[in-house]
C-alpha cells in the first residue's frame, strides 16, 4: 500500500510540475520573452555563477581545513614523508591556479553578462599573452617534474644488500607472508610445486629456503630497510600499505618489489593517533575478483631489537612441515635439518 | 549516390522525397543528420543505463547496511535473501558503468552524434564522403550494443574485471564468474564497436579533407571541425591497437595461447601457460585507453569553443593557438599511456620517461583554459543552456585537470594510484567535461536537428542541478582518495584505515542519485521540444557558421540550391565598425568594407577566385556555378 501512495505522490508532483511548466511557457509567450535576446534569467544565471563561486569555495576551504586530520593519514616511512611533501606542494600550486582560474571564470560570467547597450571587445589574439601562459606553466611543471623524478628514482632504486627480505604473495583472496629467515635470503620457488600445504611453491632444492618461515602478519623492523618481494599466484593483485605510501602490483609470472624504511612502530602510532587499537594494514588495490575488498593483512612495526627477538623465535616452514624433507636433495638433507631447526 | 543527393536539391527535389520509405529515412538511412540522431538517441539510452548502474552501486557504497530487497524485481538473484547486493555483481556494475559510459556514451554518443551532424553542415558538404559506410558505422555500433546488452542478463553476469579488463582476471573463467561468457560477449561487442569507430573515423577524416565548400580552407574551419578531425585521427590510430589487445585476449581465453598468461596456479591446478606477460596487455590497452580520453574530450572542447565564442559574442581568443594546442594534445596523447602503469611492475626508468611526457600534455590543456577565459573577458555573454554547460565544462575541466598534475607525477602516484582520488580526477576531467560538452551540443544544435527550440528555463534548471551535482559527487571523492580508499571496493568495513567517511560516502550517493534524476528534466525537455517546442528561427543564436544557412529542416543534401561559398573565418563576432554583432562566414569582405581589417581588404581581390572556383567540372558534385 505504501508503494502505491508513493507512486501516487510522485505522479501528482510530476503532474504539478508539468502544469507549472506549461503555464510558464504561456506567460512567456504573452510577455513576448521569446522575441527578446535575453530575459531576466540572464542576470539570474550571472548571479548564480557568483553564488556558486562563493559558496563552493567556502565549503571547500571549510572542509579542507576542518577535516584535514581525517583525510590525511599519518605517514610512517622515510620515502612517504617525501612523496607527501611533493603531493602537498603540487596541491598548493595547482590549488592556487584552481582558485584564480575559477574566480576569473565565474566573475567574467557575472561581470560581462549580456547588456543591450554593451558591445563585446573584438580581441582575436595576443601573441605575448599566449607565450606567457605557455611558458609559465612549462617552467612550473619542469620544476615539479624534476623534484618528482628525483624522488621516484630514489624510491625505485635497488635495495641495499642487507635490507630485510620479505615475500608478499597474493592470491584470491588473501596474502601470504614469507621471511628470509636467519640467512635473510628467500629460497627459490616454482609455481608448479604449489599444493595444498606448500602454498608458495617453495623449491627445496635451494638451500636458501630451508630456514624461511611464514607468519600471519607482515612484521617489519623500524628504521631498517625492508624490501618486499611481491608475487601473485592467480591474477593481478596490488600491495598497498596506506600509512607507508607503498603500492606495487603483484603480477603472476613477474616478481616485483618495493623497498621502504618504516619510521614509527605500531606502538608509537597507537600513541600518535590516540587509538589503542591502531594497526597498520595491507590492502589489495588491483581488482582481483569477488573478494577484492577483503584482502586485509595486519602490518606490525617493531623496534629493531624486538624484531630480532621475534624473528629468532620463529620456526621455519620446513620444520613445521617435515614431510617436505623428501623433496630436499640427498646431499643437502643434513644441512636442511640443521638450518631448518628440525630437531630442536 | 552523390548524383542522387545532388539532384534532389534541385528540380526533382520533391520527386525524390517520395522514394524515401520509413526504412530508408529513419532506419537504414545514409543521411548524416539522421545517423547523428540515431547515435544521439542510442547514446542517451545507454547513458540512462550507465547512470542507473552507478546509482545502484552508490547505494551499496553510501548505505552498506541498507536492505536493497526492493531492487530484487530488477536485479533478481544478484540481491540475496537478506537484501544485500552480490559482491561479484557490484564489480559487474562498476565494469559495465565504465564500459558503457566511456565507449557507448562518450565516444559513440558524442563523436558519433556531433561529428556526423556537424561535419557536412559546417564545412558545406551534401553528406559524408561515404553515406553507406556511415550507415554501417551506426549499425555496427548498434550490434555492439545489442551484444553488450544481452550480456547483462547472463546467468554468470556480464564482464566484471573492471572496464580495463586486465588479464589474467579477465582471461580465466575460474577467476570470477564474469570472466566466463560475459567476458566473451564483452570482447565481441568491443570488436564490433571498434569496427564502427573506424568506419566513422575514416569517413570524418575523408570528408573534412575532400568535401569542404568553396573558400573553406583548413584555416577557416570552425574549431568544432578541427576537434572532430583530430579526434578521428586519434581513433583511427589507436582503436586498431585495442583490437589487437582484444584479439590476443580472445586467443588466450579460447585457444590456449600465452600472450598474457604465465605461471598461474588457480582452482587447484597449475596452468601450462608460461612466458606471457599481463603487462603487455596493459601496454596495448592503454595505448588506446589514454588516447581514448582525448577521443571523448576533444569533441567536447571543440563544441565548447564554438558555443563560448558565439554566446560571448566574441571571437574565440587565439584561434591558431587553440588548433596548435589540440594538435599538441593529439600527438602527446599517444606517448603518455604508461602513466596508468607506474606501479604495475613497469621498469621504473620507463616510468620517469612517461612522467615527463605526461606533464608536458598539461601545457596545451592549460593554454586552452586560458584562451577560454580570455574569450569570456569583456564579452557580452548570453547564457543559453548550451553556454552554461560550456562554462561548466571549463570549470570541471580545470578542477579535474589540475589533479592530473599530481597523478602524472610517478612519485606521488604511488599513494594515489587506484584510489578515489583517481576516480574523482577522471570523472571530472573526462567524464563530466565530455558529458557537459555533449549536453551543451544538444542544447545548441537542437534547433538544427529538429527545427524546434528546447525550453531554456528547463535547461537552466537542468544545468544548475547537474553542475552543482557533479561537484557534490566528485569533489568529496578527492578527500576520500587522499585518505587512501581504494576503488572497486564493495565495502570498506574490513579495514580500520578505510572505516571513516561513512557520512561523506552517504552524502555522495545521495548527490549522485539526485543528479541522475535531474537528467530526466533534460530528457523530458528533449522529447517534449522535439514535438511541441517553439519553431526555431533560421539562426537562433546569431551564429556565423554554415549550418545556420540551411533551411529550418534541411533535407538530405542540406542546401536546396547551391552550397554557399565561404569567405571568412567563423569568429567575426562584435567586429568594430560592423552593424550587427556577427558576420556569417558566407558574407564576402567586399560587402563589409566598414569593418574590414587592413589585411582583409587585400582578400577582396581573391574573392572572385573563390566565386569562380569549380570544384567538379561535371557540375554533378559540388561545382554548381552554372546555376
Amino acid at each position: 500500500m505504501f508503494g502505491f501512495y508513493l507512486l501516487l505522490a510522485v505522479f501528482l508532483i510530476l503532474a504539478i510540475l508539468l502544469l507549472i511548466f506549461r503555464i510558464s511557457r504561456l506567460v512567456n509567450v504573452v510577455k513576448g520573452s521569446y522575441d527578446k535576446r535575453t530575459t531576466a534569467s540572464n542576470n539570474v544565471n550571472g548571479m548564480l555563477m557568483m553564488a556558486f563561486l562563493i559558496v563552493g569555495f567556502g565549503l571547500m576551504i571549510w572542509y579542507s581545513v576542518a577535516y584535514f586530520d581525517l583525510y590525511d593519514p599519518p605517514v610512517a616511512t622515510i620515502h612517504g614523508e617525501l612523496t607527501d611533501k611533493l603531493f602537498w606542494r603540487t596541491m598548493y600550486i595547482t590549488g592556487i591556479v584552481f582558485i584564480i582560474t575559477h574566480i576569473l571564470l565565474f566573475y567574467f560570467g557575472w561581470k560581462y553578462r549580456y547588456k543591450a547597450d554593451q558591445k563585446a571587445l573584438f580581441y582575436p589574439d595576443n601573441h605575448k599573452l599566449e607565450l606567457l601562459w605557455t611558458g609559465v606553466p612549462a617552467i612550473v611543471l619542469t620544476w615539479l617534474v624534476i623534484s618528482g623524478w628525483m624522488a621516484w628514482s630514489d624510491i625505485m632504486s635497488d635495495a641495499s644488500d642487507d635490507a630485510e627480505q620479505i615475500e608478499v604473495f597474493g592470491h584470491q583472496f588473501a596474502w601470504v607472508i614469507r621471511y628470509g629467515g636467519m640467512d635473510n635470503d628467500l629460497g627459490d620457488y616454482d609455481y608448479r610445486l604449489i599444493d595444498g600445504i606448500n602454498n608458495l611453491g617453495q623449491d627445496f632444492t635451494d638451500r636458501a629456503g630451508f630456514d624461511d618461515f611464514q607468519y600471519r602478519d607482515l612484521v617489519v623492523p623500524k628504521g631498517q630497510e625492508v624490501v618486499l618481494k611481491i608475487r601473485a599466484r592467480d591474477v593481478l593483485h596490488s600491495v598497498f600499505i596506506p600509512h607507508f605510501r607503498v603500492k606495487m602490483d603483484a603480477v603472476p609470472g613477474m616478481p616485483t618489489q618495493f623497498k621502504f624504511t618504516a619510521t614509527k612502530t605500531t606502538a608509537e602510532m597507537k600513541e600518535e593517533t590516540g587509538d589503542p587499537d591502531f594497526e597498520y594494514e595491507l590492502a589489495c588495490t588491483e581488482i582481483c575478483g569477488g573478494g577484492h575488498f577483503s584482502m586485509r593483512k595486519v602490518v606490525k612495526v617493531l623496534e629493531p631489537a624486538e624484531y630480532a627477538k621475534w624473528k629468532a623465535e620463529q620456526k621455519s616452514w620446513l620444520s613445521k612441515n617435515p614431510d617436505y624433507m623428501s623433496s630436499v636433495p640427498e646431499d643437502l638433507k643434513e644441512l636442511a635439518v640443521v638450518t631448518a631447526g628440525i630437531n630442536e | 549516390m552523390a548524383t542522387e543527393v545532388q539532384n534532389h536539391g534541385h528540380d526533382d527535389h520533391h520527386d525524390h522525397e517520395h522514394h524515401e520509405t520509413f526504412i530508408t529515412k529513419y532506419i537504414f538511412t545514409t543521411d548524416h543528420k539522421m545517423i547523428a540522431k540515431q547515435f544521439l538517441l542510442t547514446g542517451m539510452f545507454w547513458a540512462i543505463i550507465g547512470g542507473a548502474m552507478s546509482s545502484i552501486f552508490r547505494l551499496q557504497l553510501g548505505f552498506p547496511d541498507a536492505d536493497l530487497g526492493w531492487l530484487q524485481p530488477l536485479l533478481g538473484k544478484w540481491i540475496d535473501a537478506s537484501g544485500k547486493l552480490d559482491p561479484e555483481f557490484y564489480l559487474a556494475l562498476v565494469t559495465m558503468h565504465g564500459t558503457i559510459m566511456v565507449f557507448f556514451v562518450l565516444t559513440a554518443g558524442l563523436s558519433g552524434t556531433f561529428s556526423n551532424f556537424l561535419i557536412p553542415l559546417q564545412i558545406g558538404a551534401r553528406d559524408m564522403a561515404s553515406g553507406f559506410m556511415n550507415m554501417l558505422s551506426y549499425w555496427f555500433f548498434f550490434l555492439s550494443g545489442v551484444v553488450m546488452f544481452i550480456s547483462l542478463f547472463l546467468e554468470t553476469g556480464p564482464a566484471s574485471g573492471g572496464w580495463v579488463v586486465y588479464p589474467p582476471l579477465s582471461a580465466l573463467p575460474q577467476a570470477m564468474p564474469g570472466s566466463g561468457l560475459g567476458m566473451s560477449m564483452w570482447l565481441i561487442a568491443m570488436v564490433f564497436f571498434i569496427v564502427s569507430s573506424l568506419l566513422g573515423g575514416i569517413n570524418y577524416v575523408t570528408t573534412i579533407i575532400n568535401l569542404r565548400t568553396k573558400g573553406m580552407s583548413m584555416s577557416k574551419m570552425p574549431l568544432t571541425i578541427w576537434a572532430f578531425f583530430l579526434t578521428a585521427i586519434i581513433g583511427i590510430l589507436s582503436f586498431p591497437v585495442l583490437f589487437a589487445a582484444a584479439l590476443l585476449l580472445v586467443f588466450d581465453r579460447s585457444f590456449g595461447t600465452s600472450f598474457y598468461l604465465s605461471e598461474i596456479y588457480i582452482g587447484g591446478e597449475a596452468l601450462p601457460n608460461v612466458g606471457g606477460s599481463p603487462i603487455l596487455y596493459q601496454h596495448l590497452f592503454w595505448f588506446l585507453g589514454h588516447p581514448e580520453v582525448y577521443i571523448v574530450l576533444l569533441p567536447a572542447l571543440g563544441i565548447t569553443s564554438e558555443i563560448i565564442a558565439t554566446n560571448s559574442r566574441k571571437p574565440i581568443f587565439g584561434y591558431k593557438a587553440m588548433i596548435i594546442s589540440m594538435m599538441g594534445i593529439t600527438v602527446l596523447s599517444f606517448v603518455v599511456w604508461a602513466h596508468h602503469m607506474f606501479v604495475s611492475g613497469l621498469n621504473p626508468f620507463l616510468g620517469s620517461i612517461f612522467m615527463f611526457l605526461t606533464l608536458i600534455i598539461a601545457i596545451p590543456s592549460a593554454v586552452k583554459v586560458f584562451n577560454y577565459l580570455t574569450t569570456l573577458w569583456r564579452g557580452n555573454i548570453v547564457f543559453t543552456p548550451a553556454m552554461l554547460f560550456s562554462i561548466g565544462l571549463v570549470s570541471v575541466f580545470i578542477s579535474g585537470g589540475i589533479t592530473g598534475i599530481a597523478l602524472g607525477n610517478s612519485a606521488i602516484d604511488i599513494q594515489l594510484h587506484d584510489t578515489y582520488f583517481v576516480v574523482a580526477h577522471f570523472h571530472l576531467v573526462m567524464g563530466s567535461a565530455s558529458f557537459f560538452g555533449m549536453v551543451a551540443g544538444v542544447y545548441h544544435w537542437f534547433p538544427k536537428m529538429f527545427g524546434r527550440m528546447m525550453d531554456s528555463k528547463l535547461g537552466y534548471i537542468h544545468f544548475w542541478f547537474t553542475f552543482v551535482g557533479v561537484y557534490l559527487v566528485f569533489f568529496p571523492m578527492h578527500y576520500i582518495g587522499i585518505a587512501g580508499f581504494p576503488r572497486r571496493y564493495y565495502s570498506f568495513t574490513n579495514f580500520d584505515a578505510f572505516s571513516g567517511f561513512t557520512d561523506l560516502n552517504a552524502f555522495i550517493s545521495v548527490a549522485a542519485i539526485v543528479t541522475l534524476f535531474a537528467q530526466f528534466i533534460f530528457i523530458f525537455n528533449f522529447f517534449h521540444s522535439m514535438f511541441r517546442g517553439r519553431k526555431a528561427p533560421a539562426n537562433p543564436w546569431k551564429s556565423n557558421t554554415l549550418e545556420w544557412t540551411t533551411p529550418r529542416n534541411p533535407g538530405h543534401g542540406n542546401w536546396p540550391g547551391e552550397i554557399p561559398a565561404v569567405y571568412r573565418w567563423p569568429y567575426d563576432y562584435s567586429k568594430p565598425g560592423a552593424e550587427d554583432d556577427f558576420i556569417p562566414q558566407t558574407v564576402p569582405f567586399s560587402q563589409t568594407m566598414e569593418s574590414n581589417l587592413p589585411h582583409e581588404n587585400d582578400m577582396i581581390a581573391l574573392e572572385t577566385e573563390i566565386d569562380e572556383l569549380v570544384v567538379d567540372e561535371t557540375g554533378e558534385f559540388l561545382g554548381e556555378n552554372d546555376h
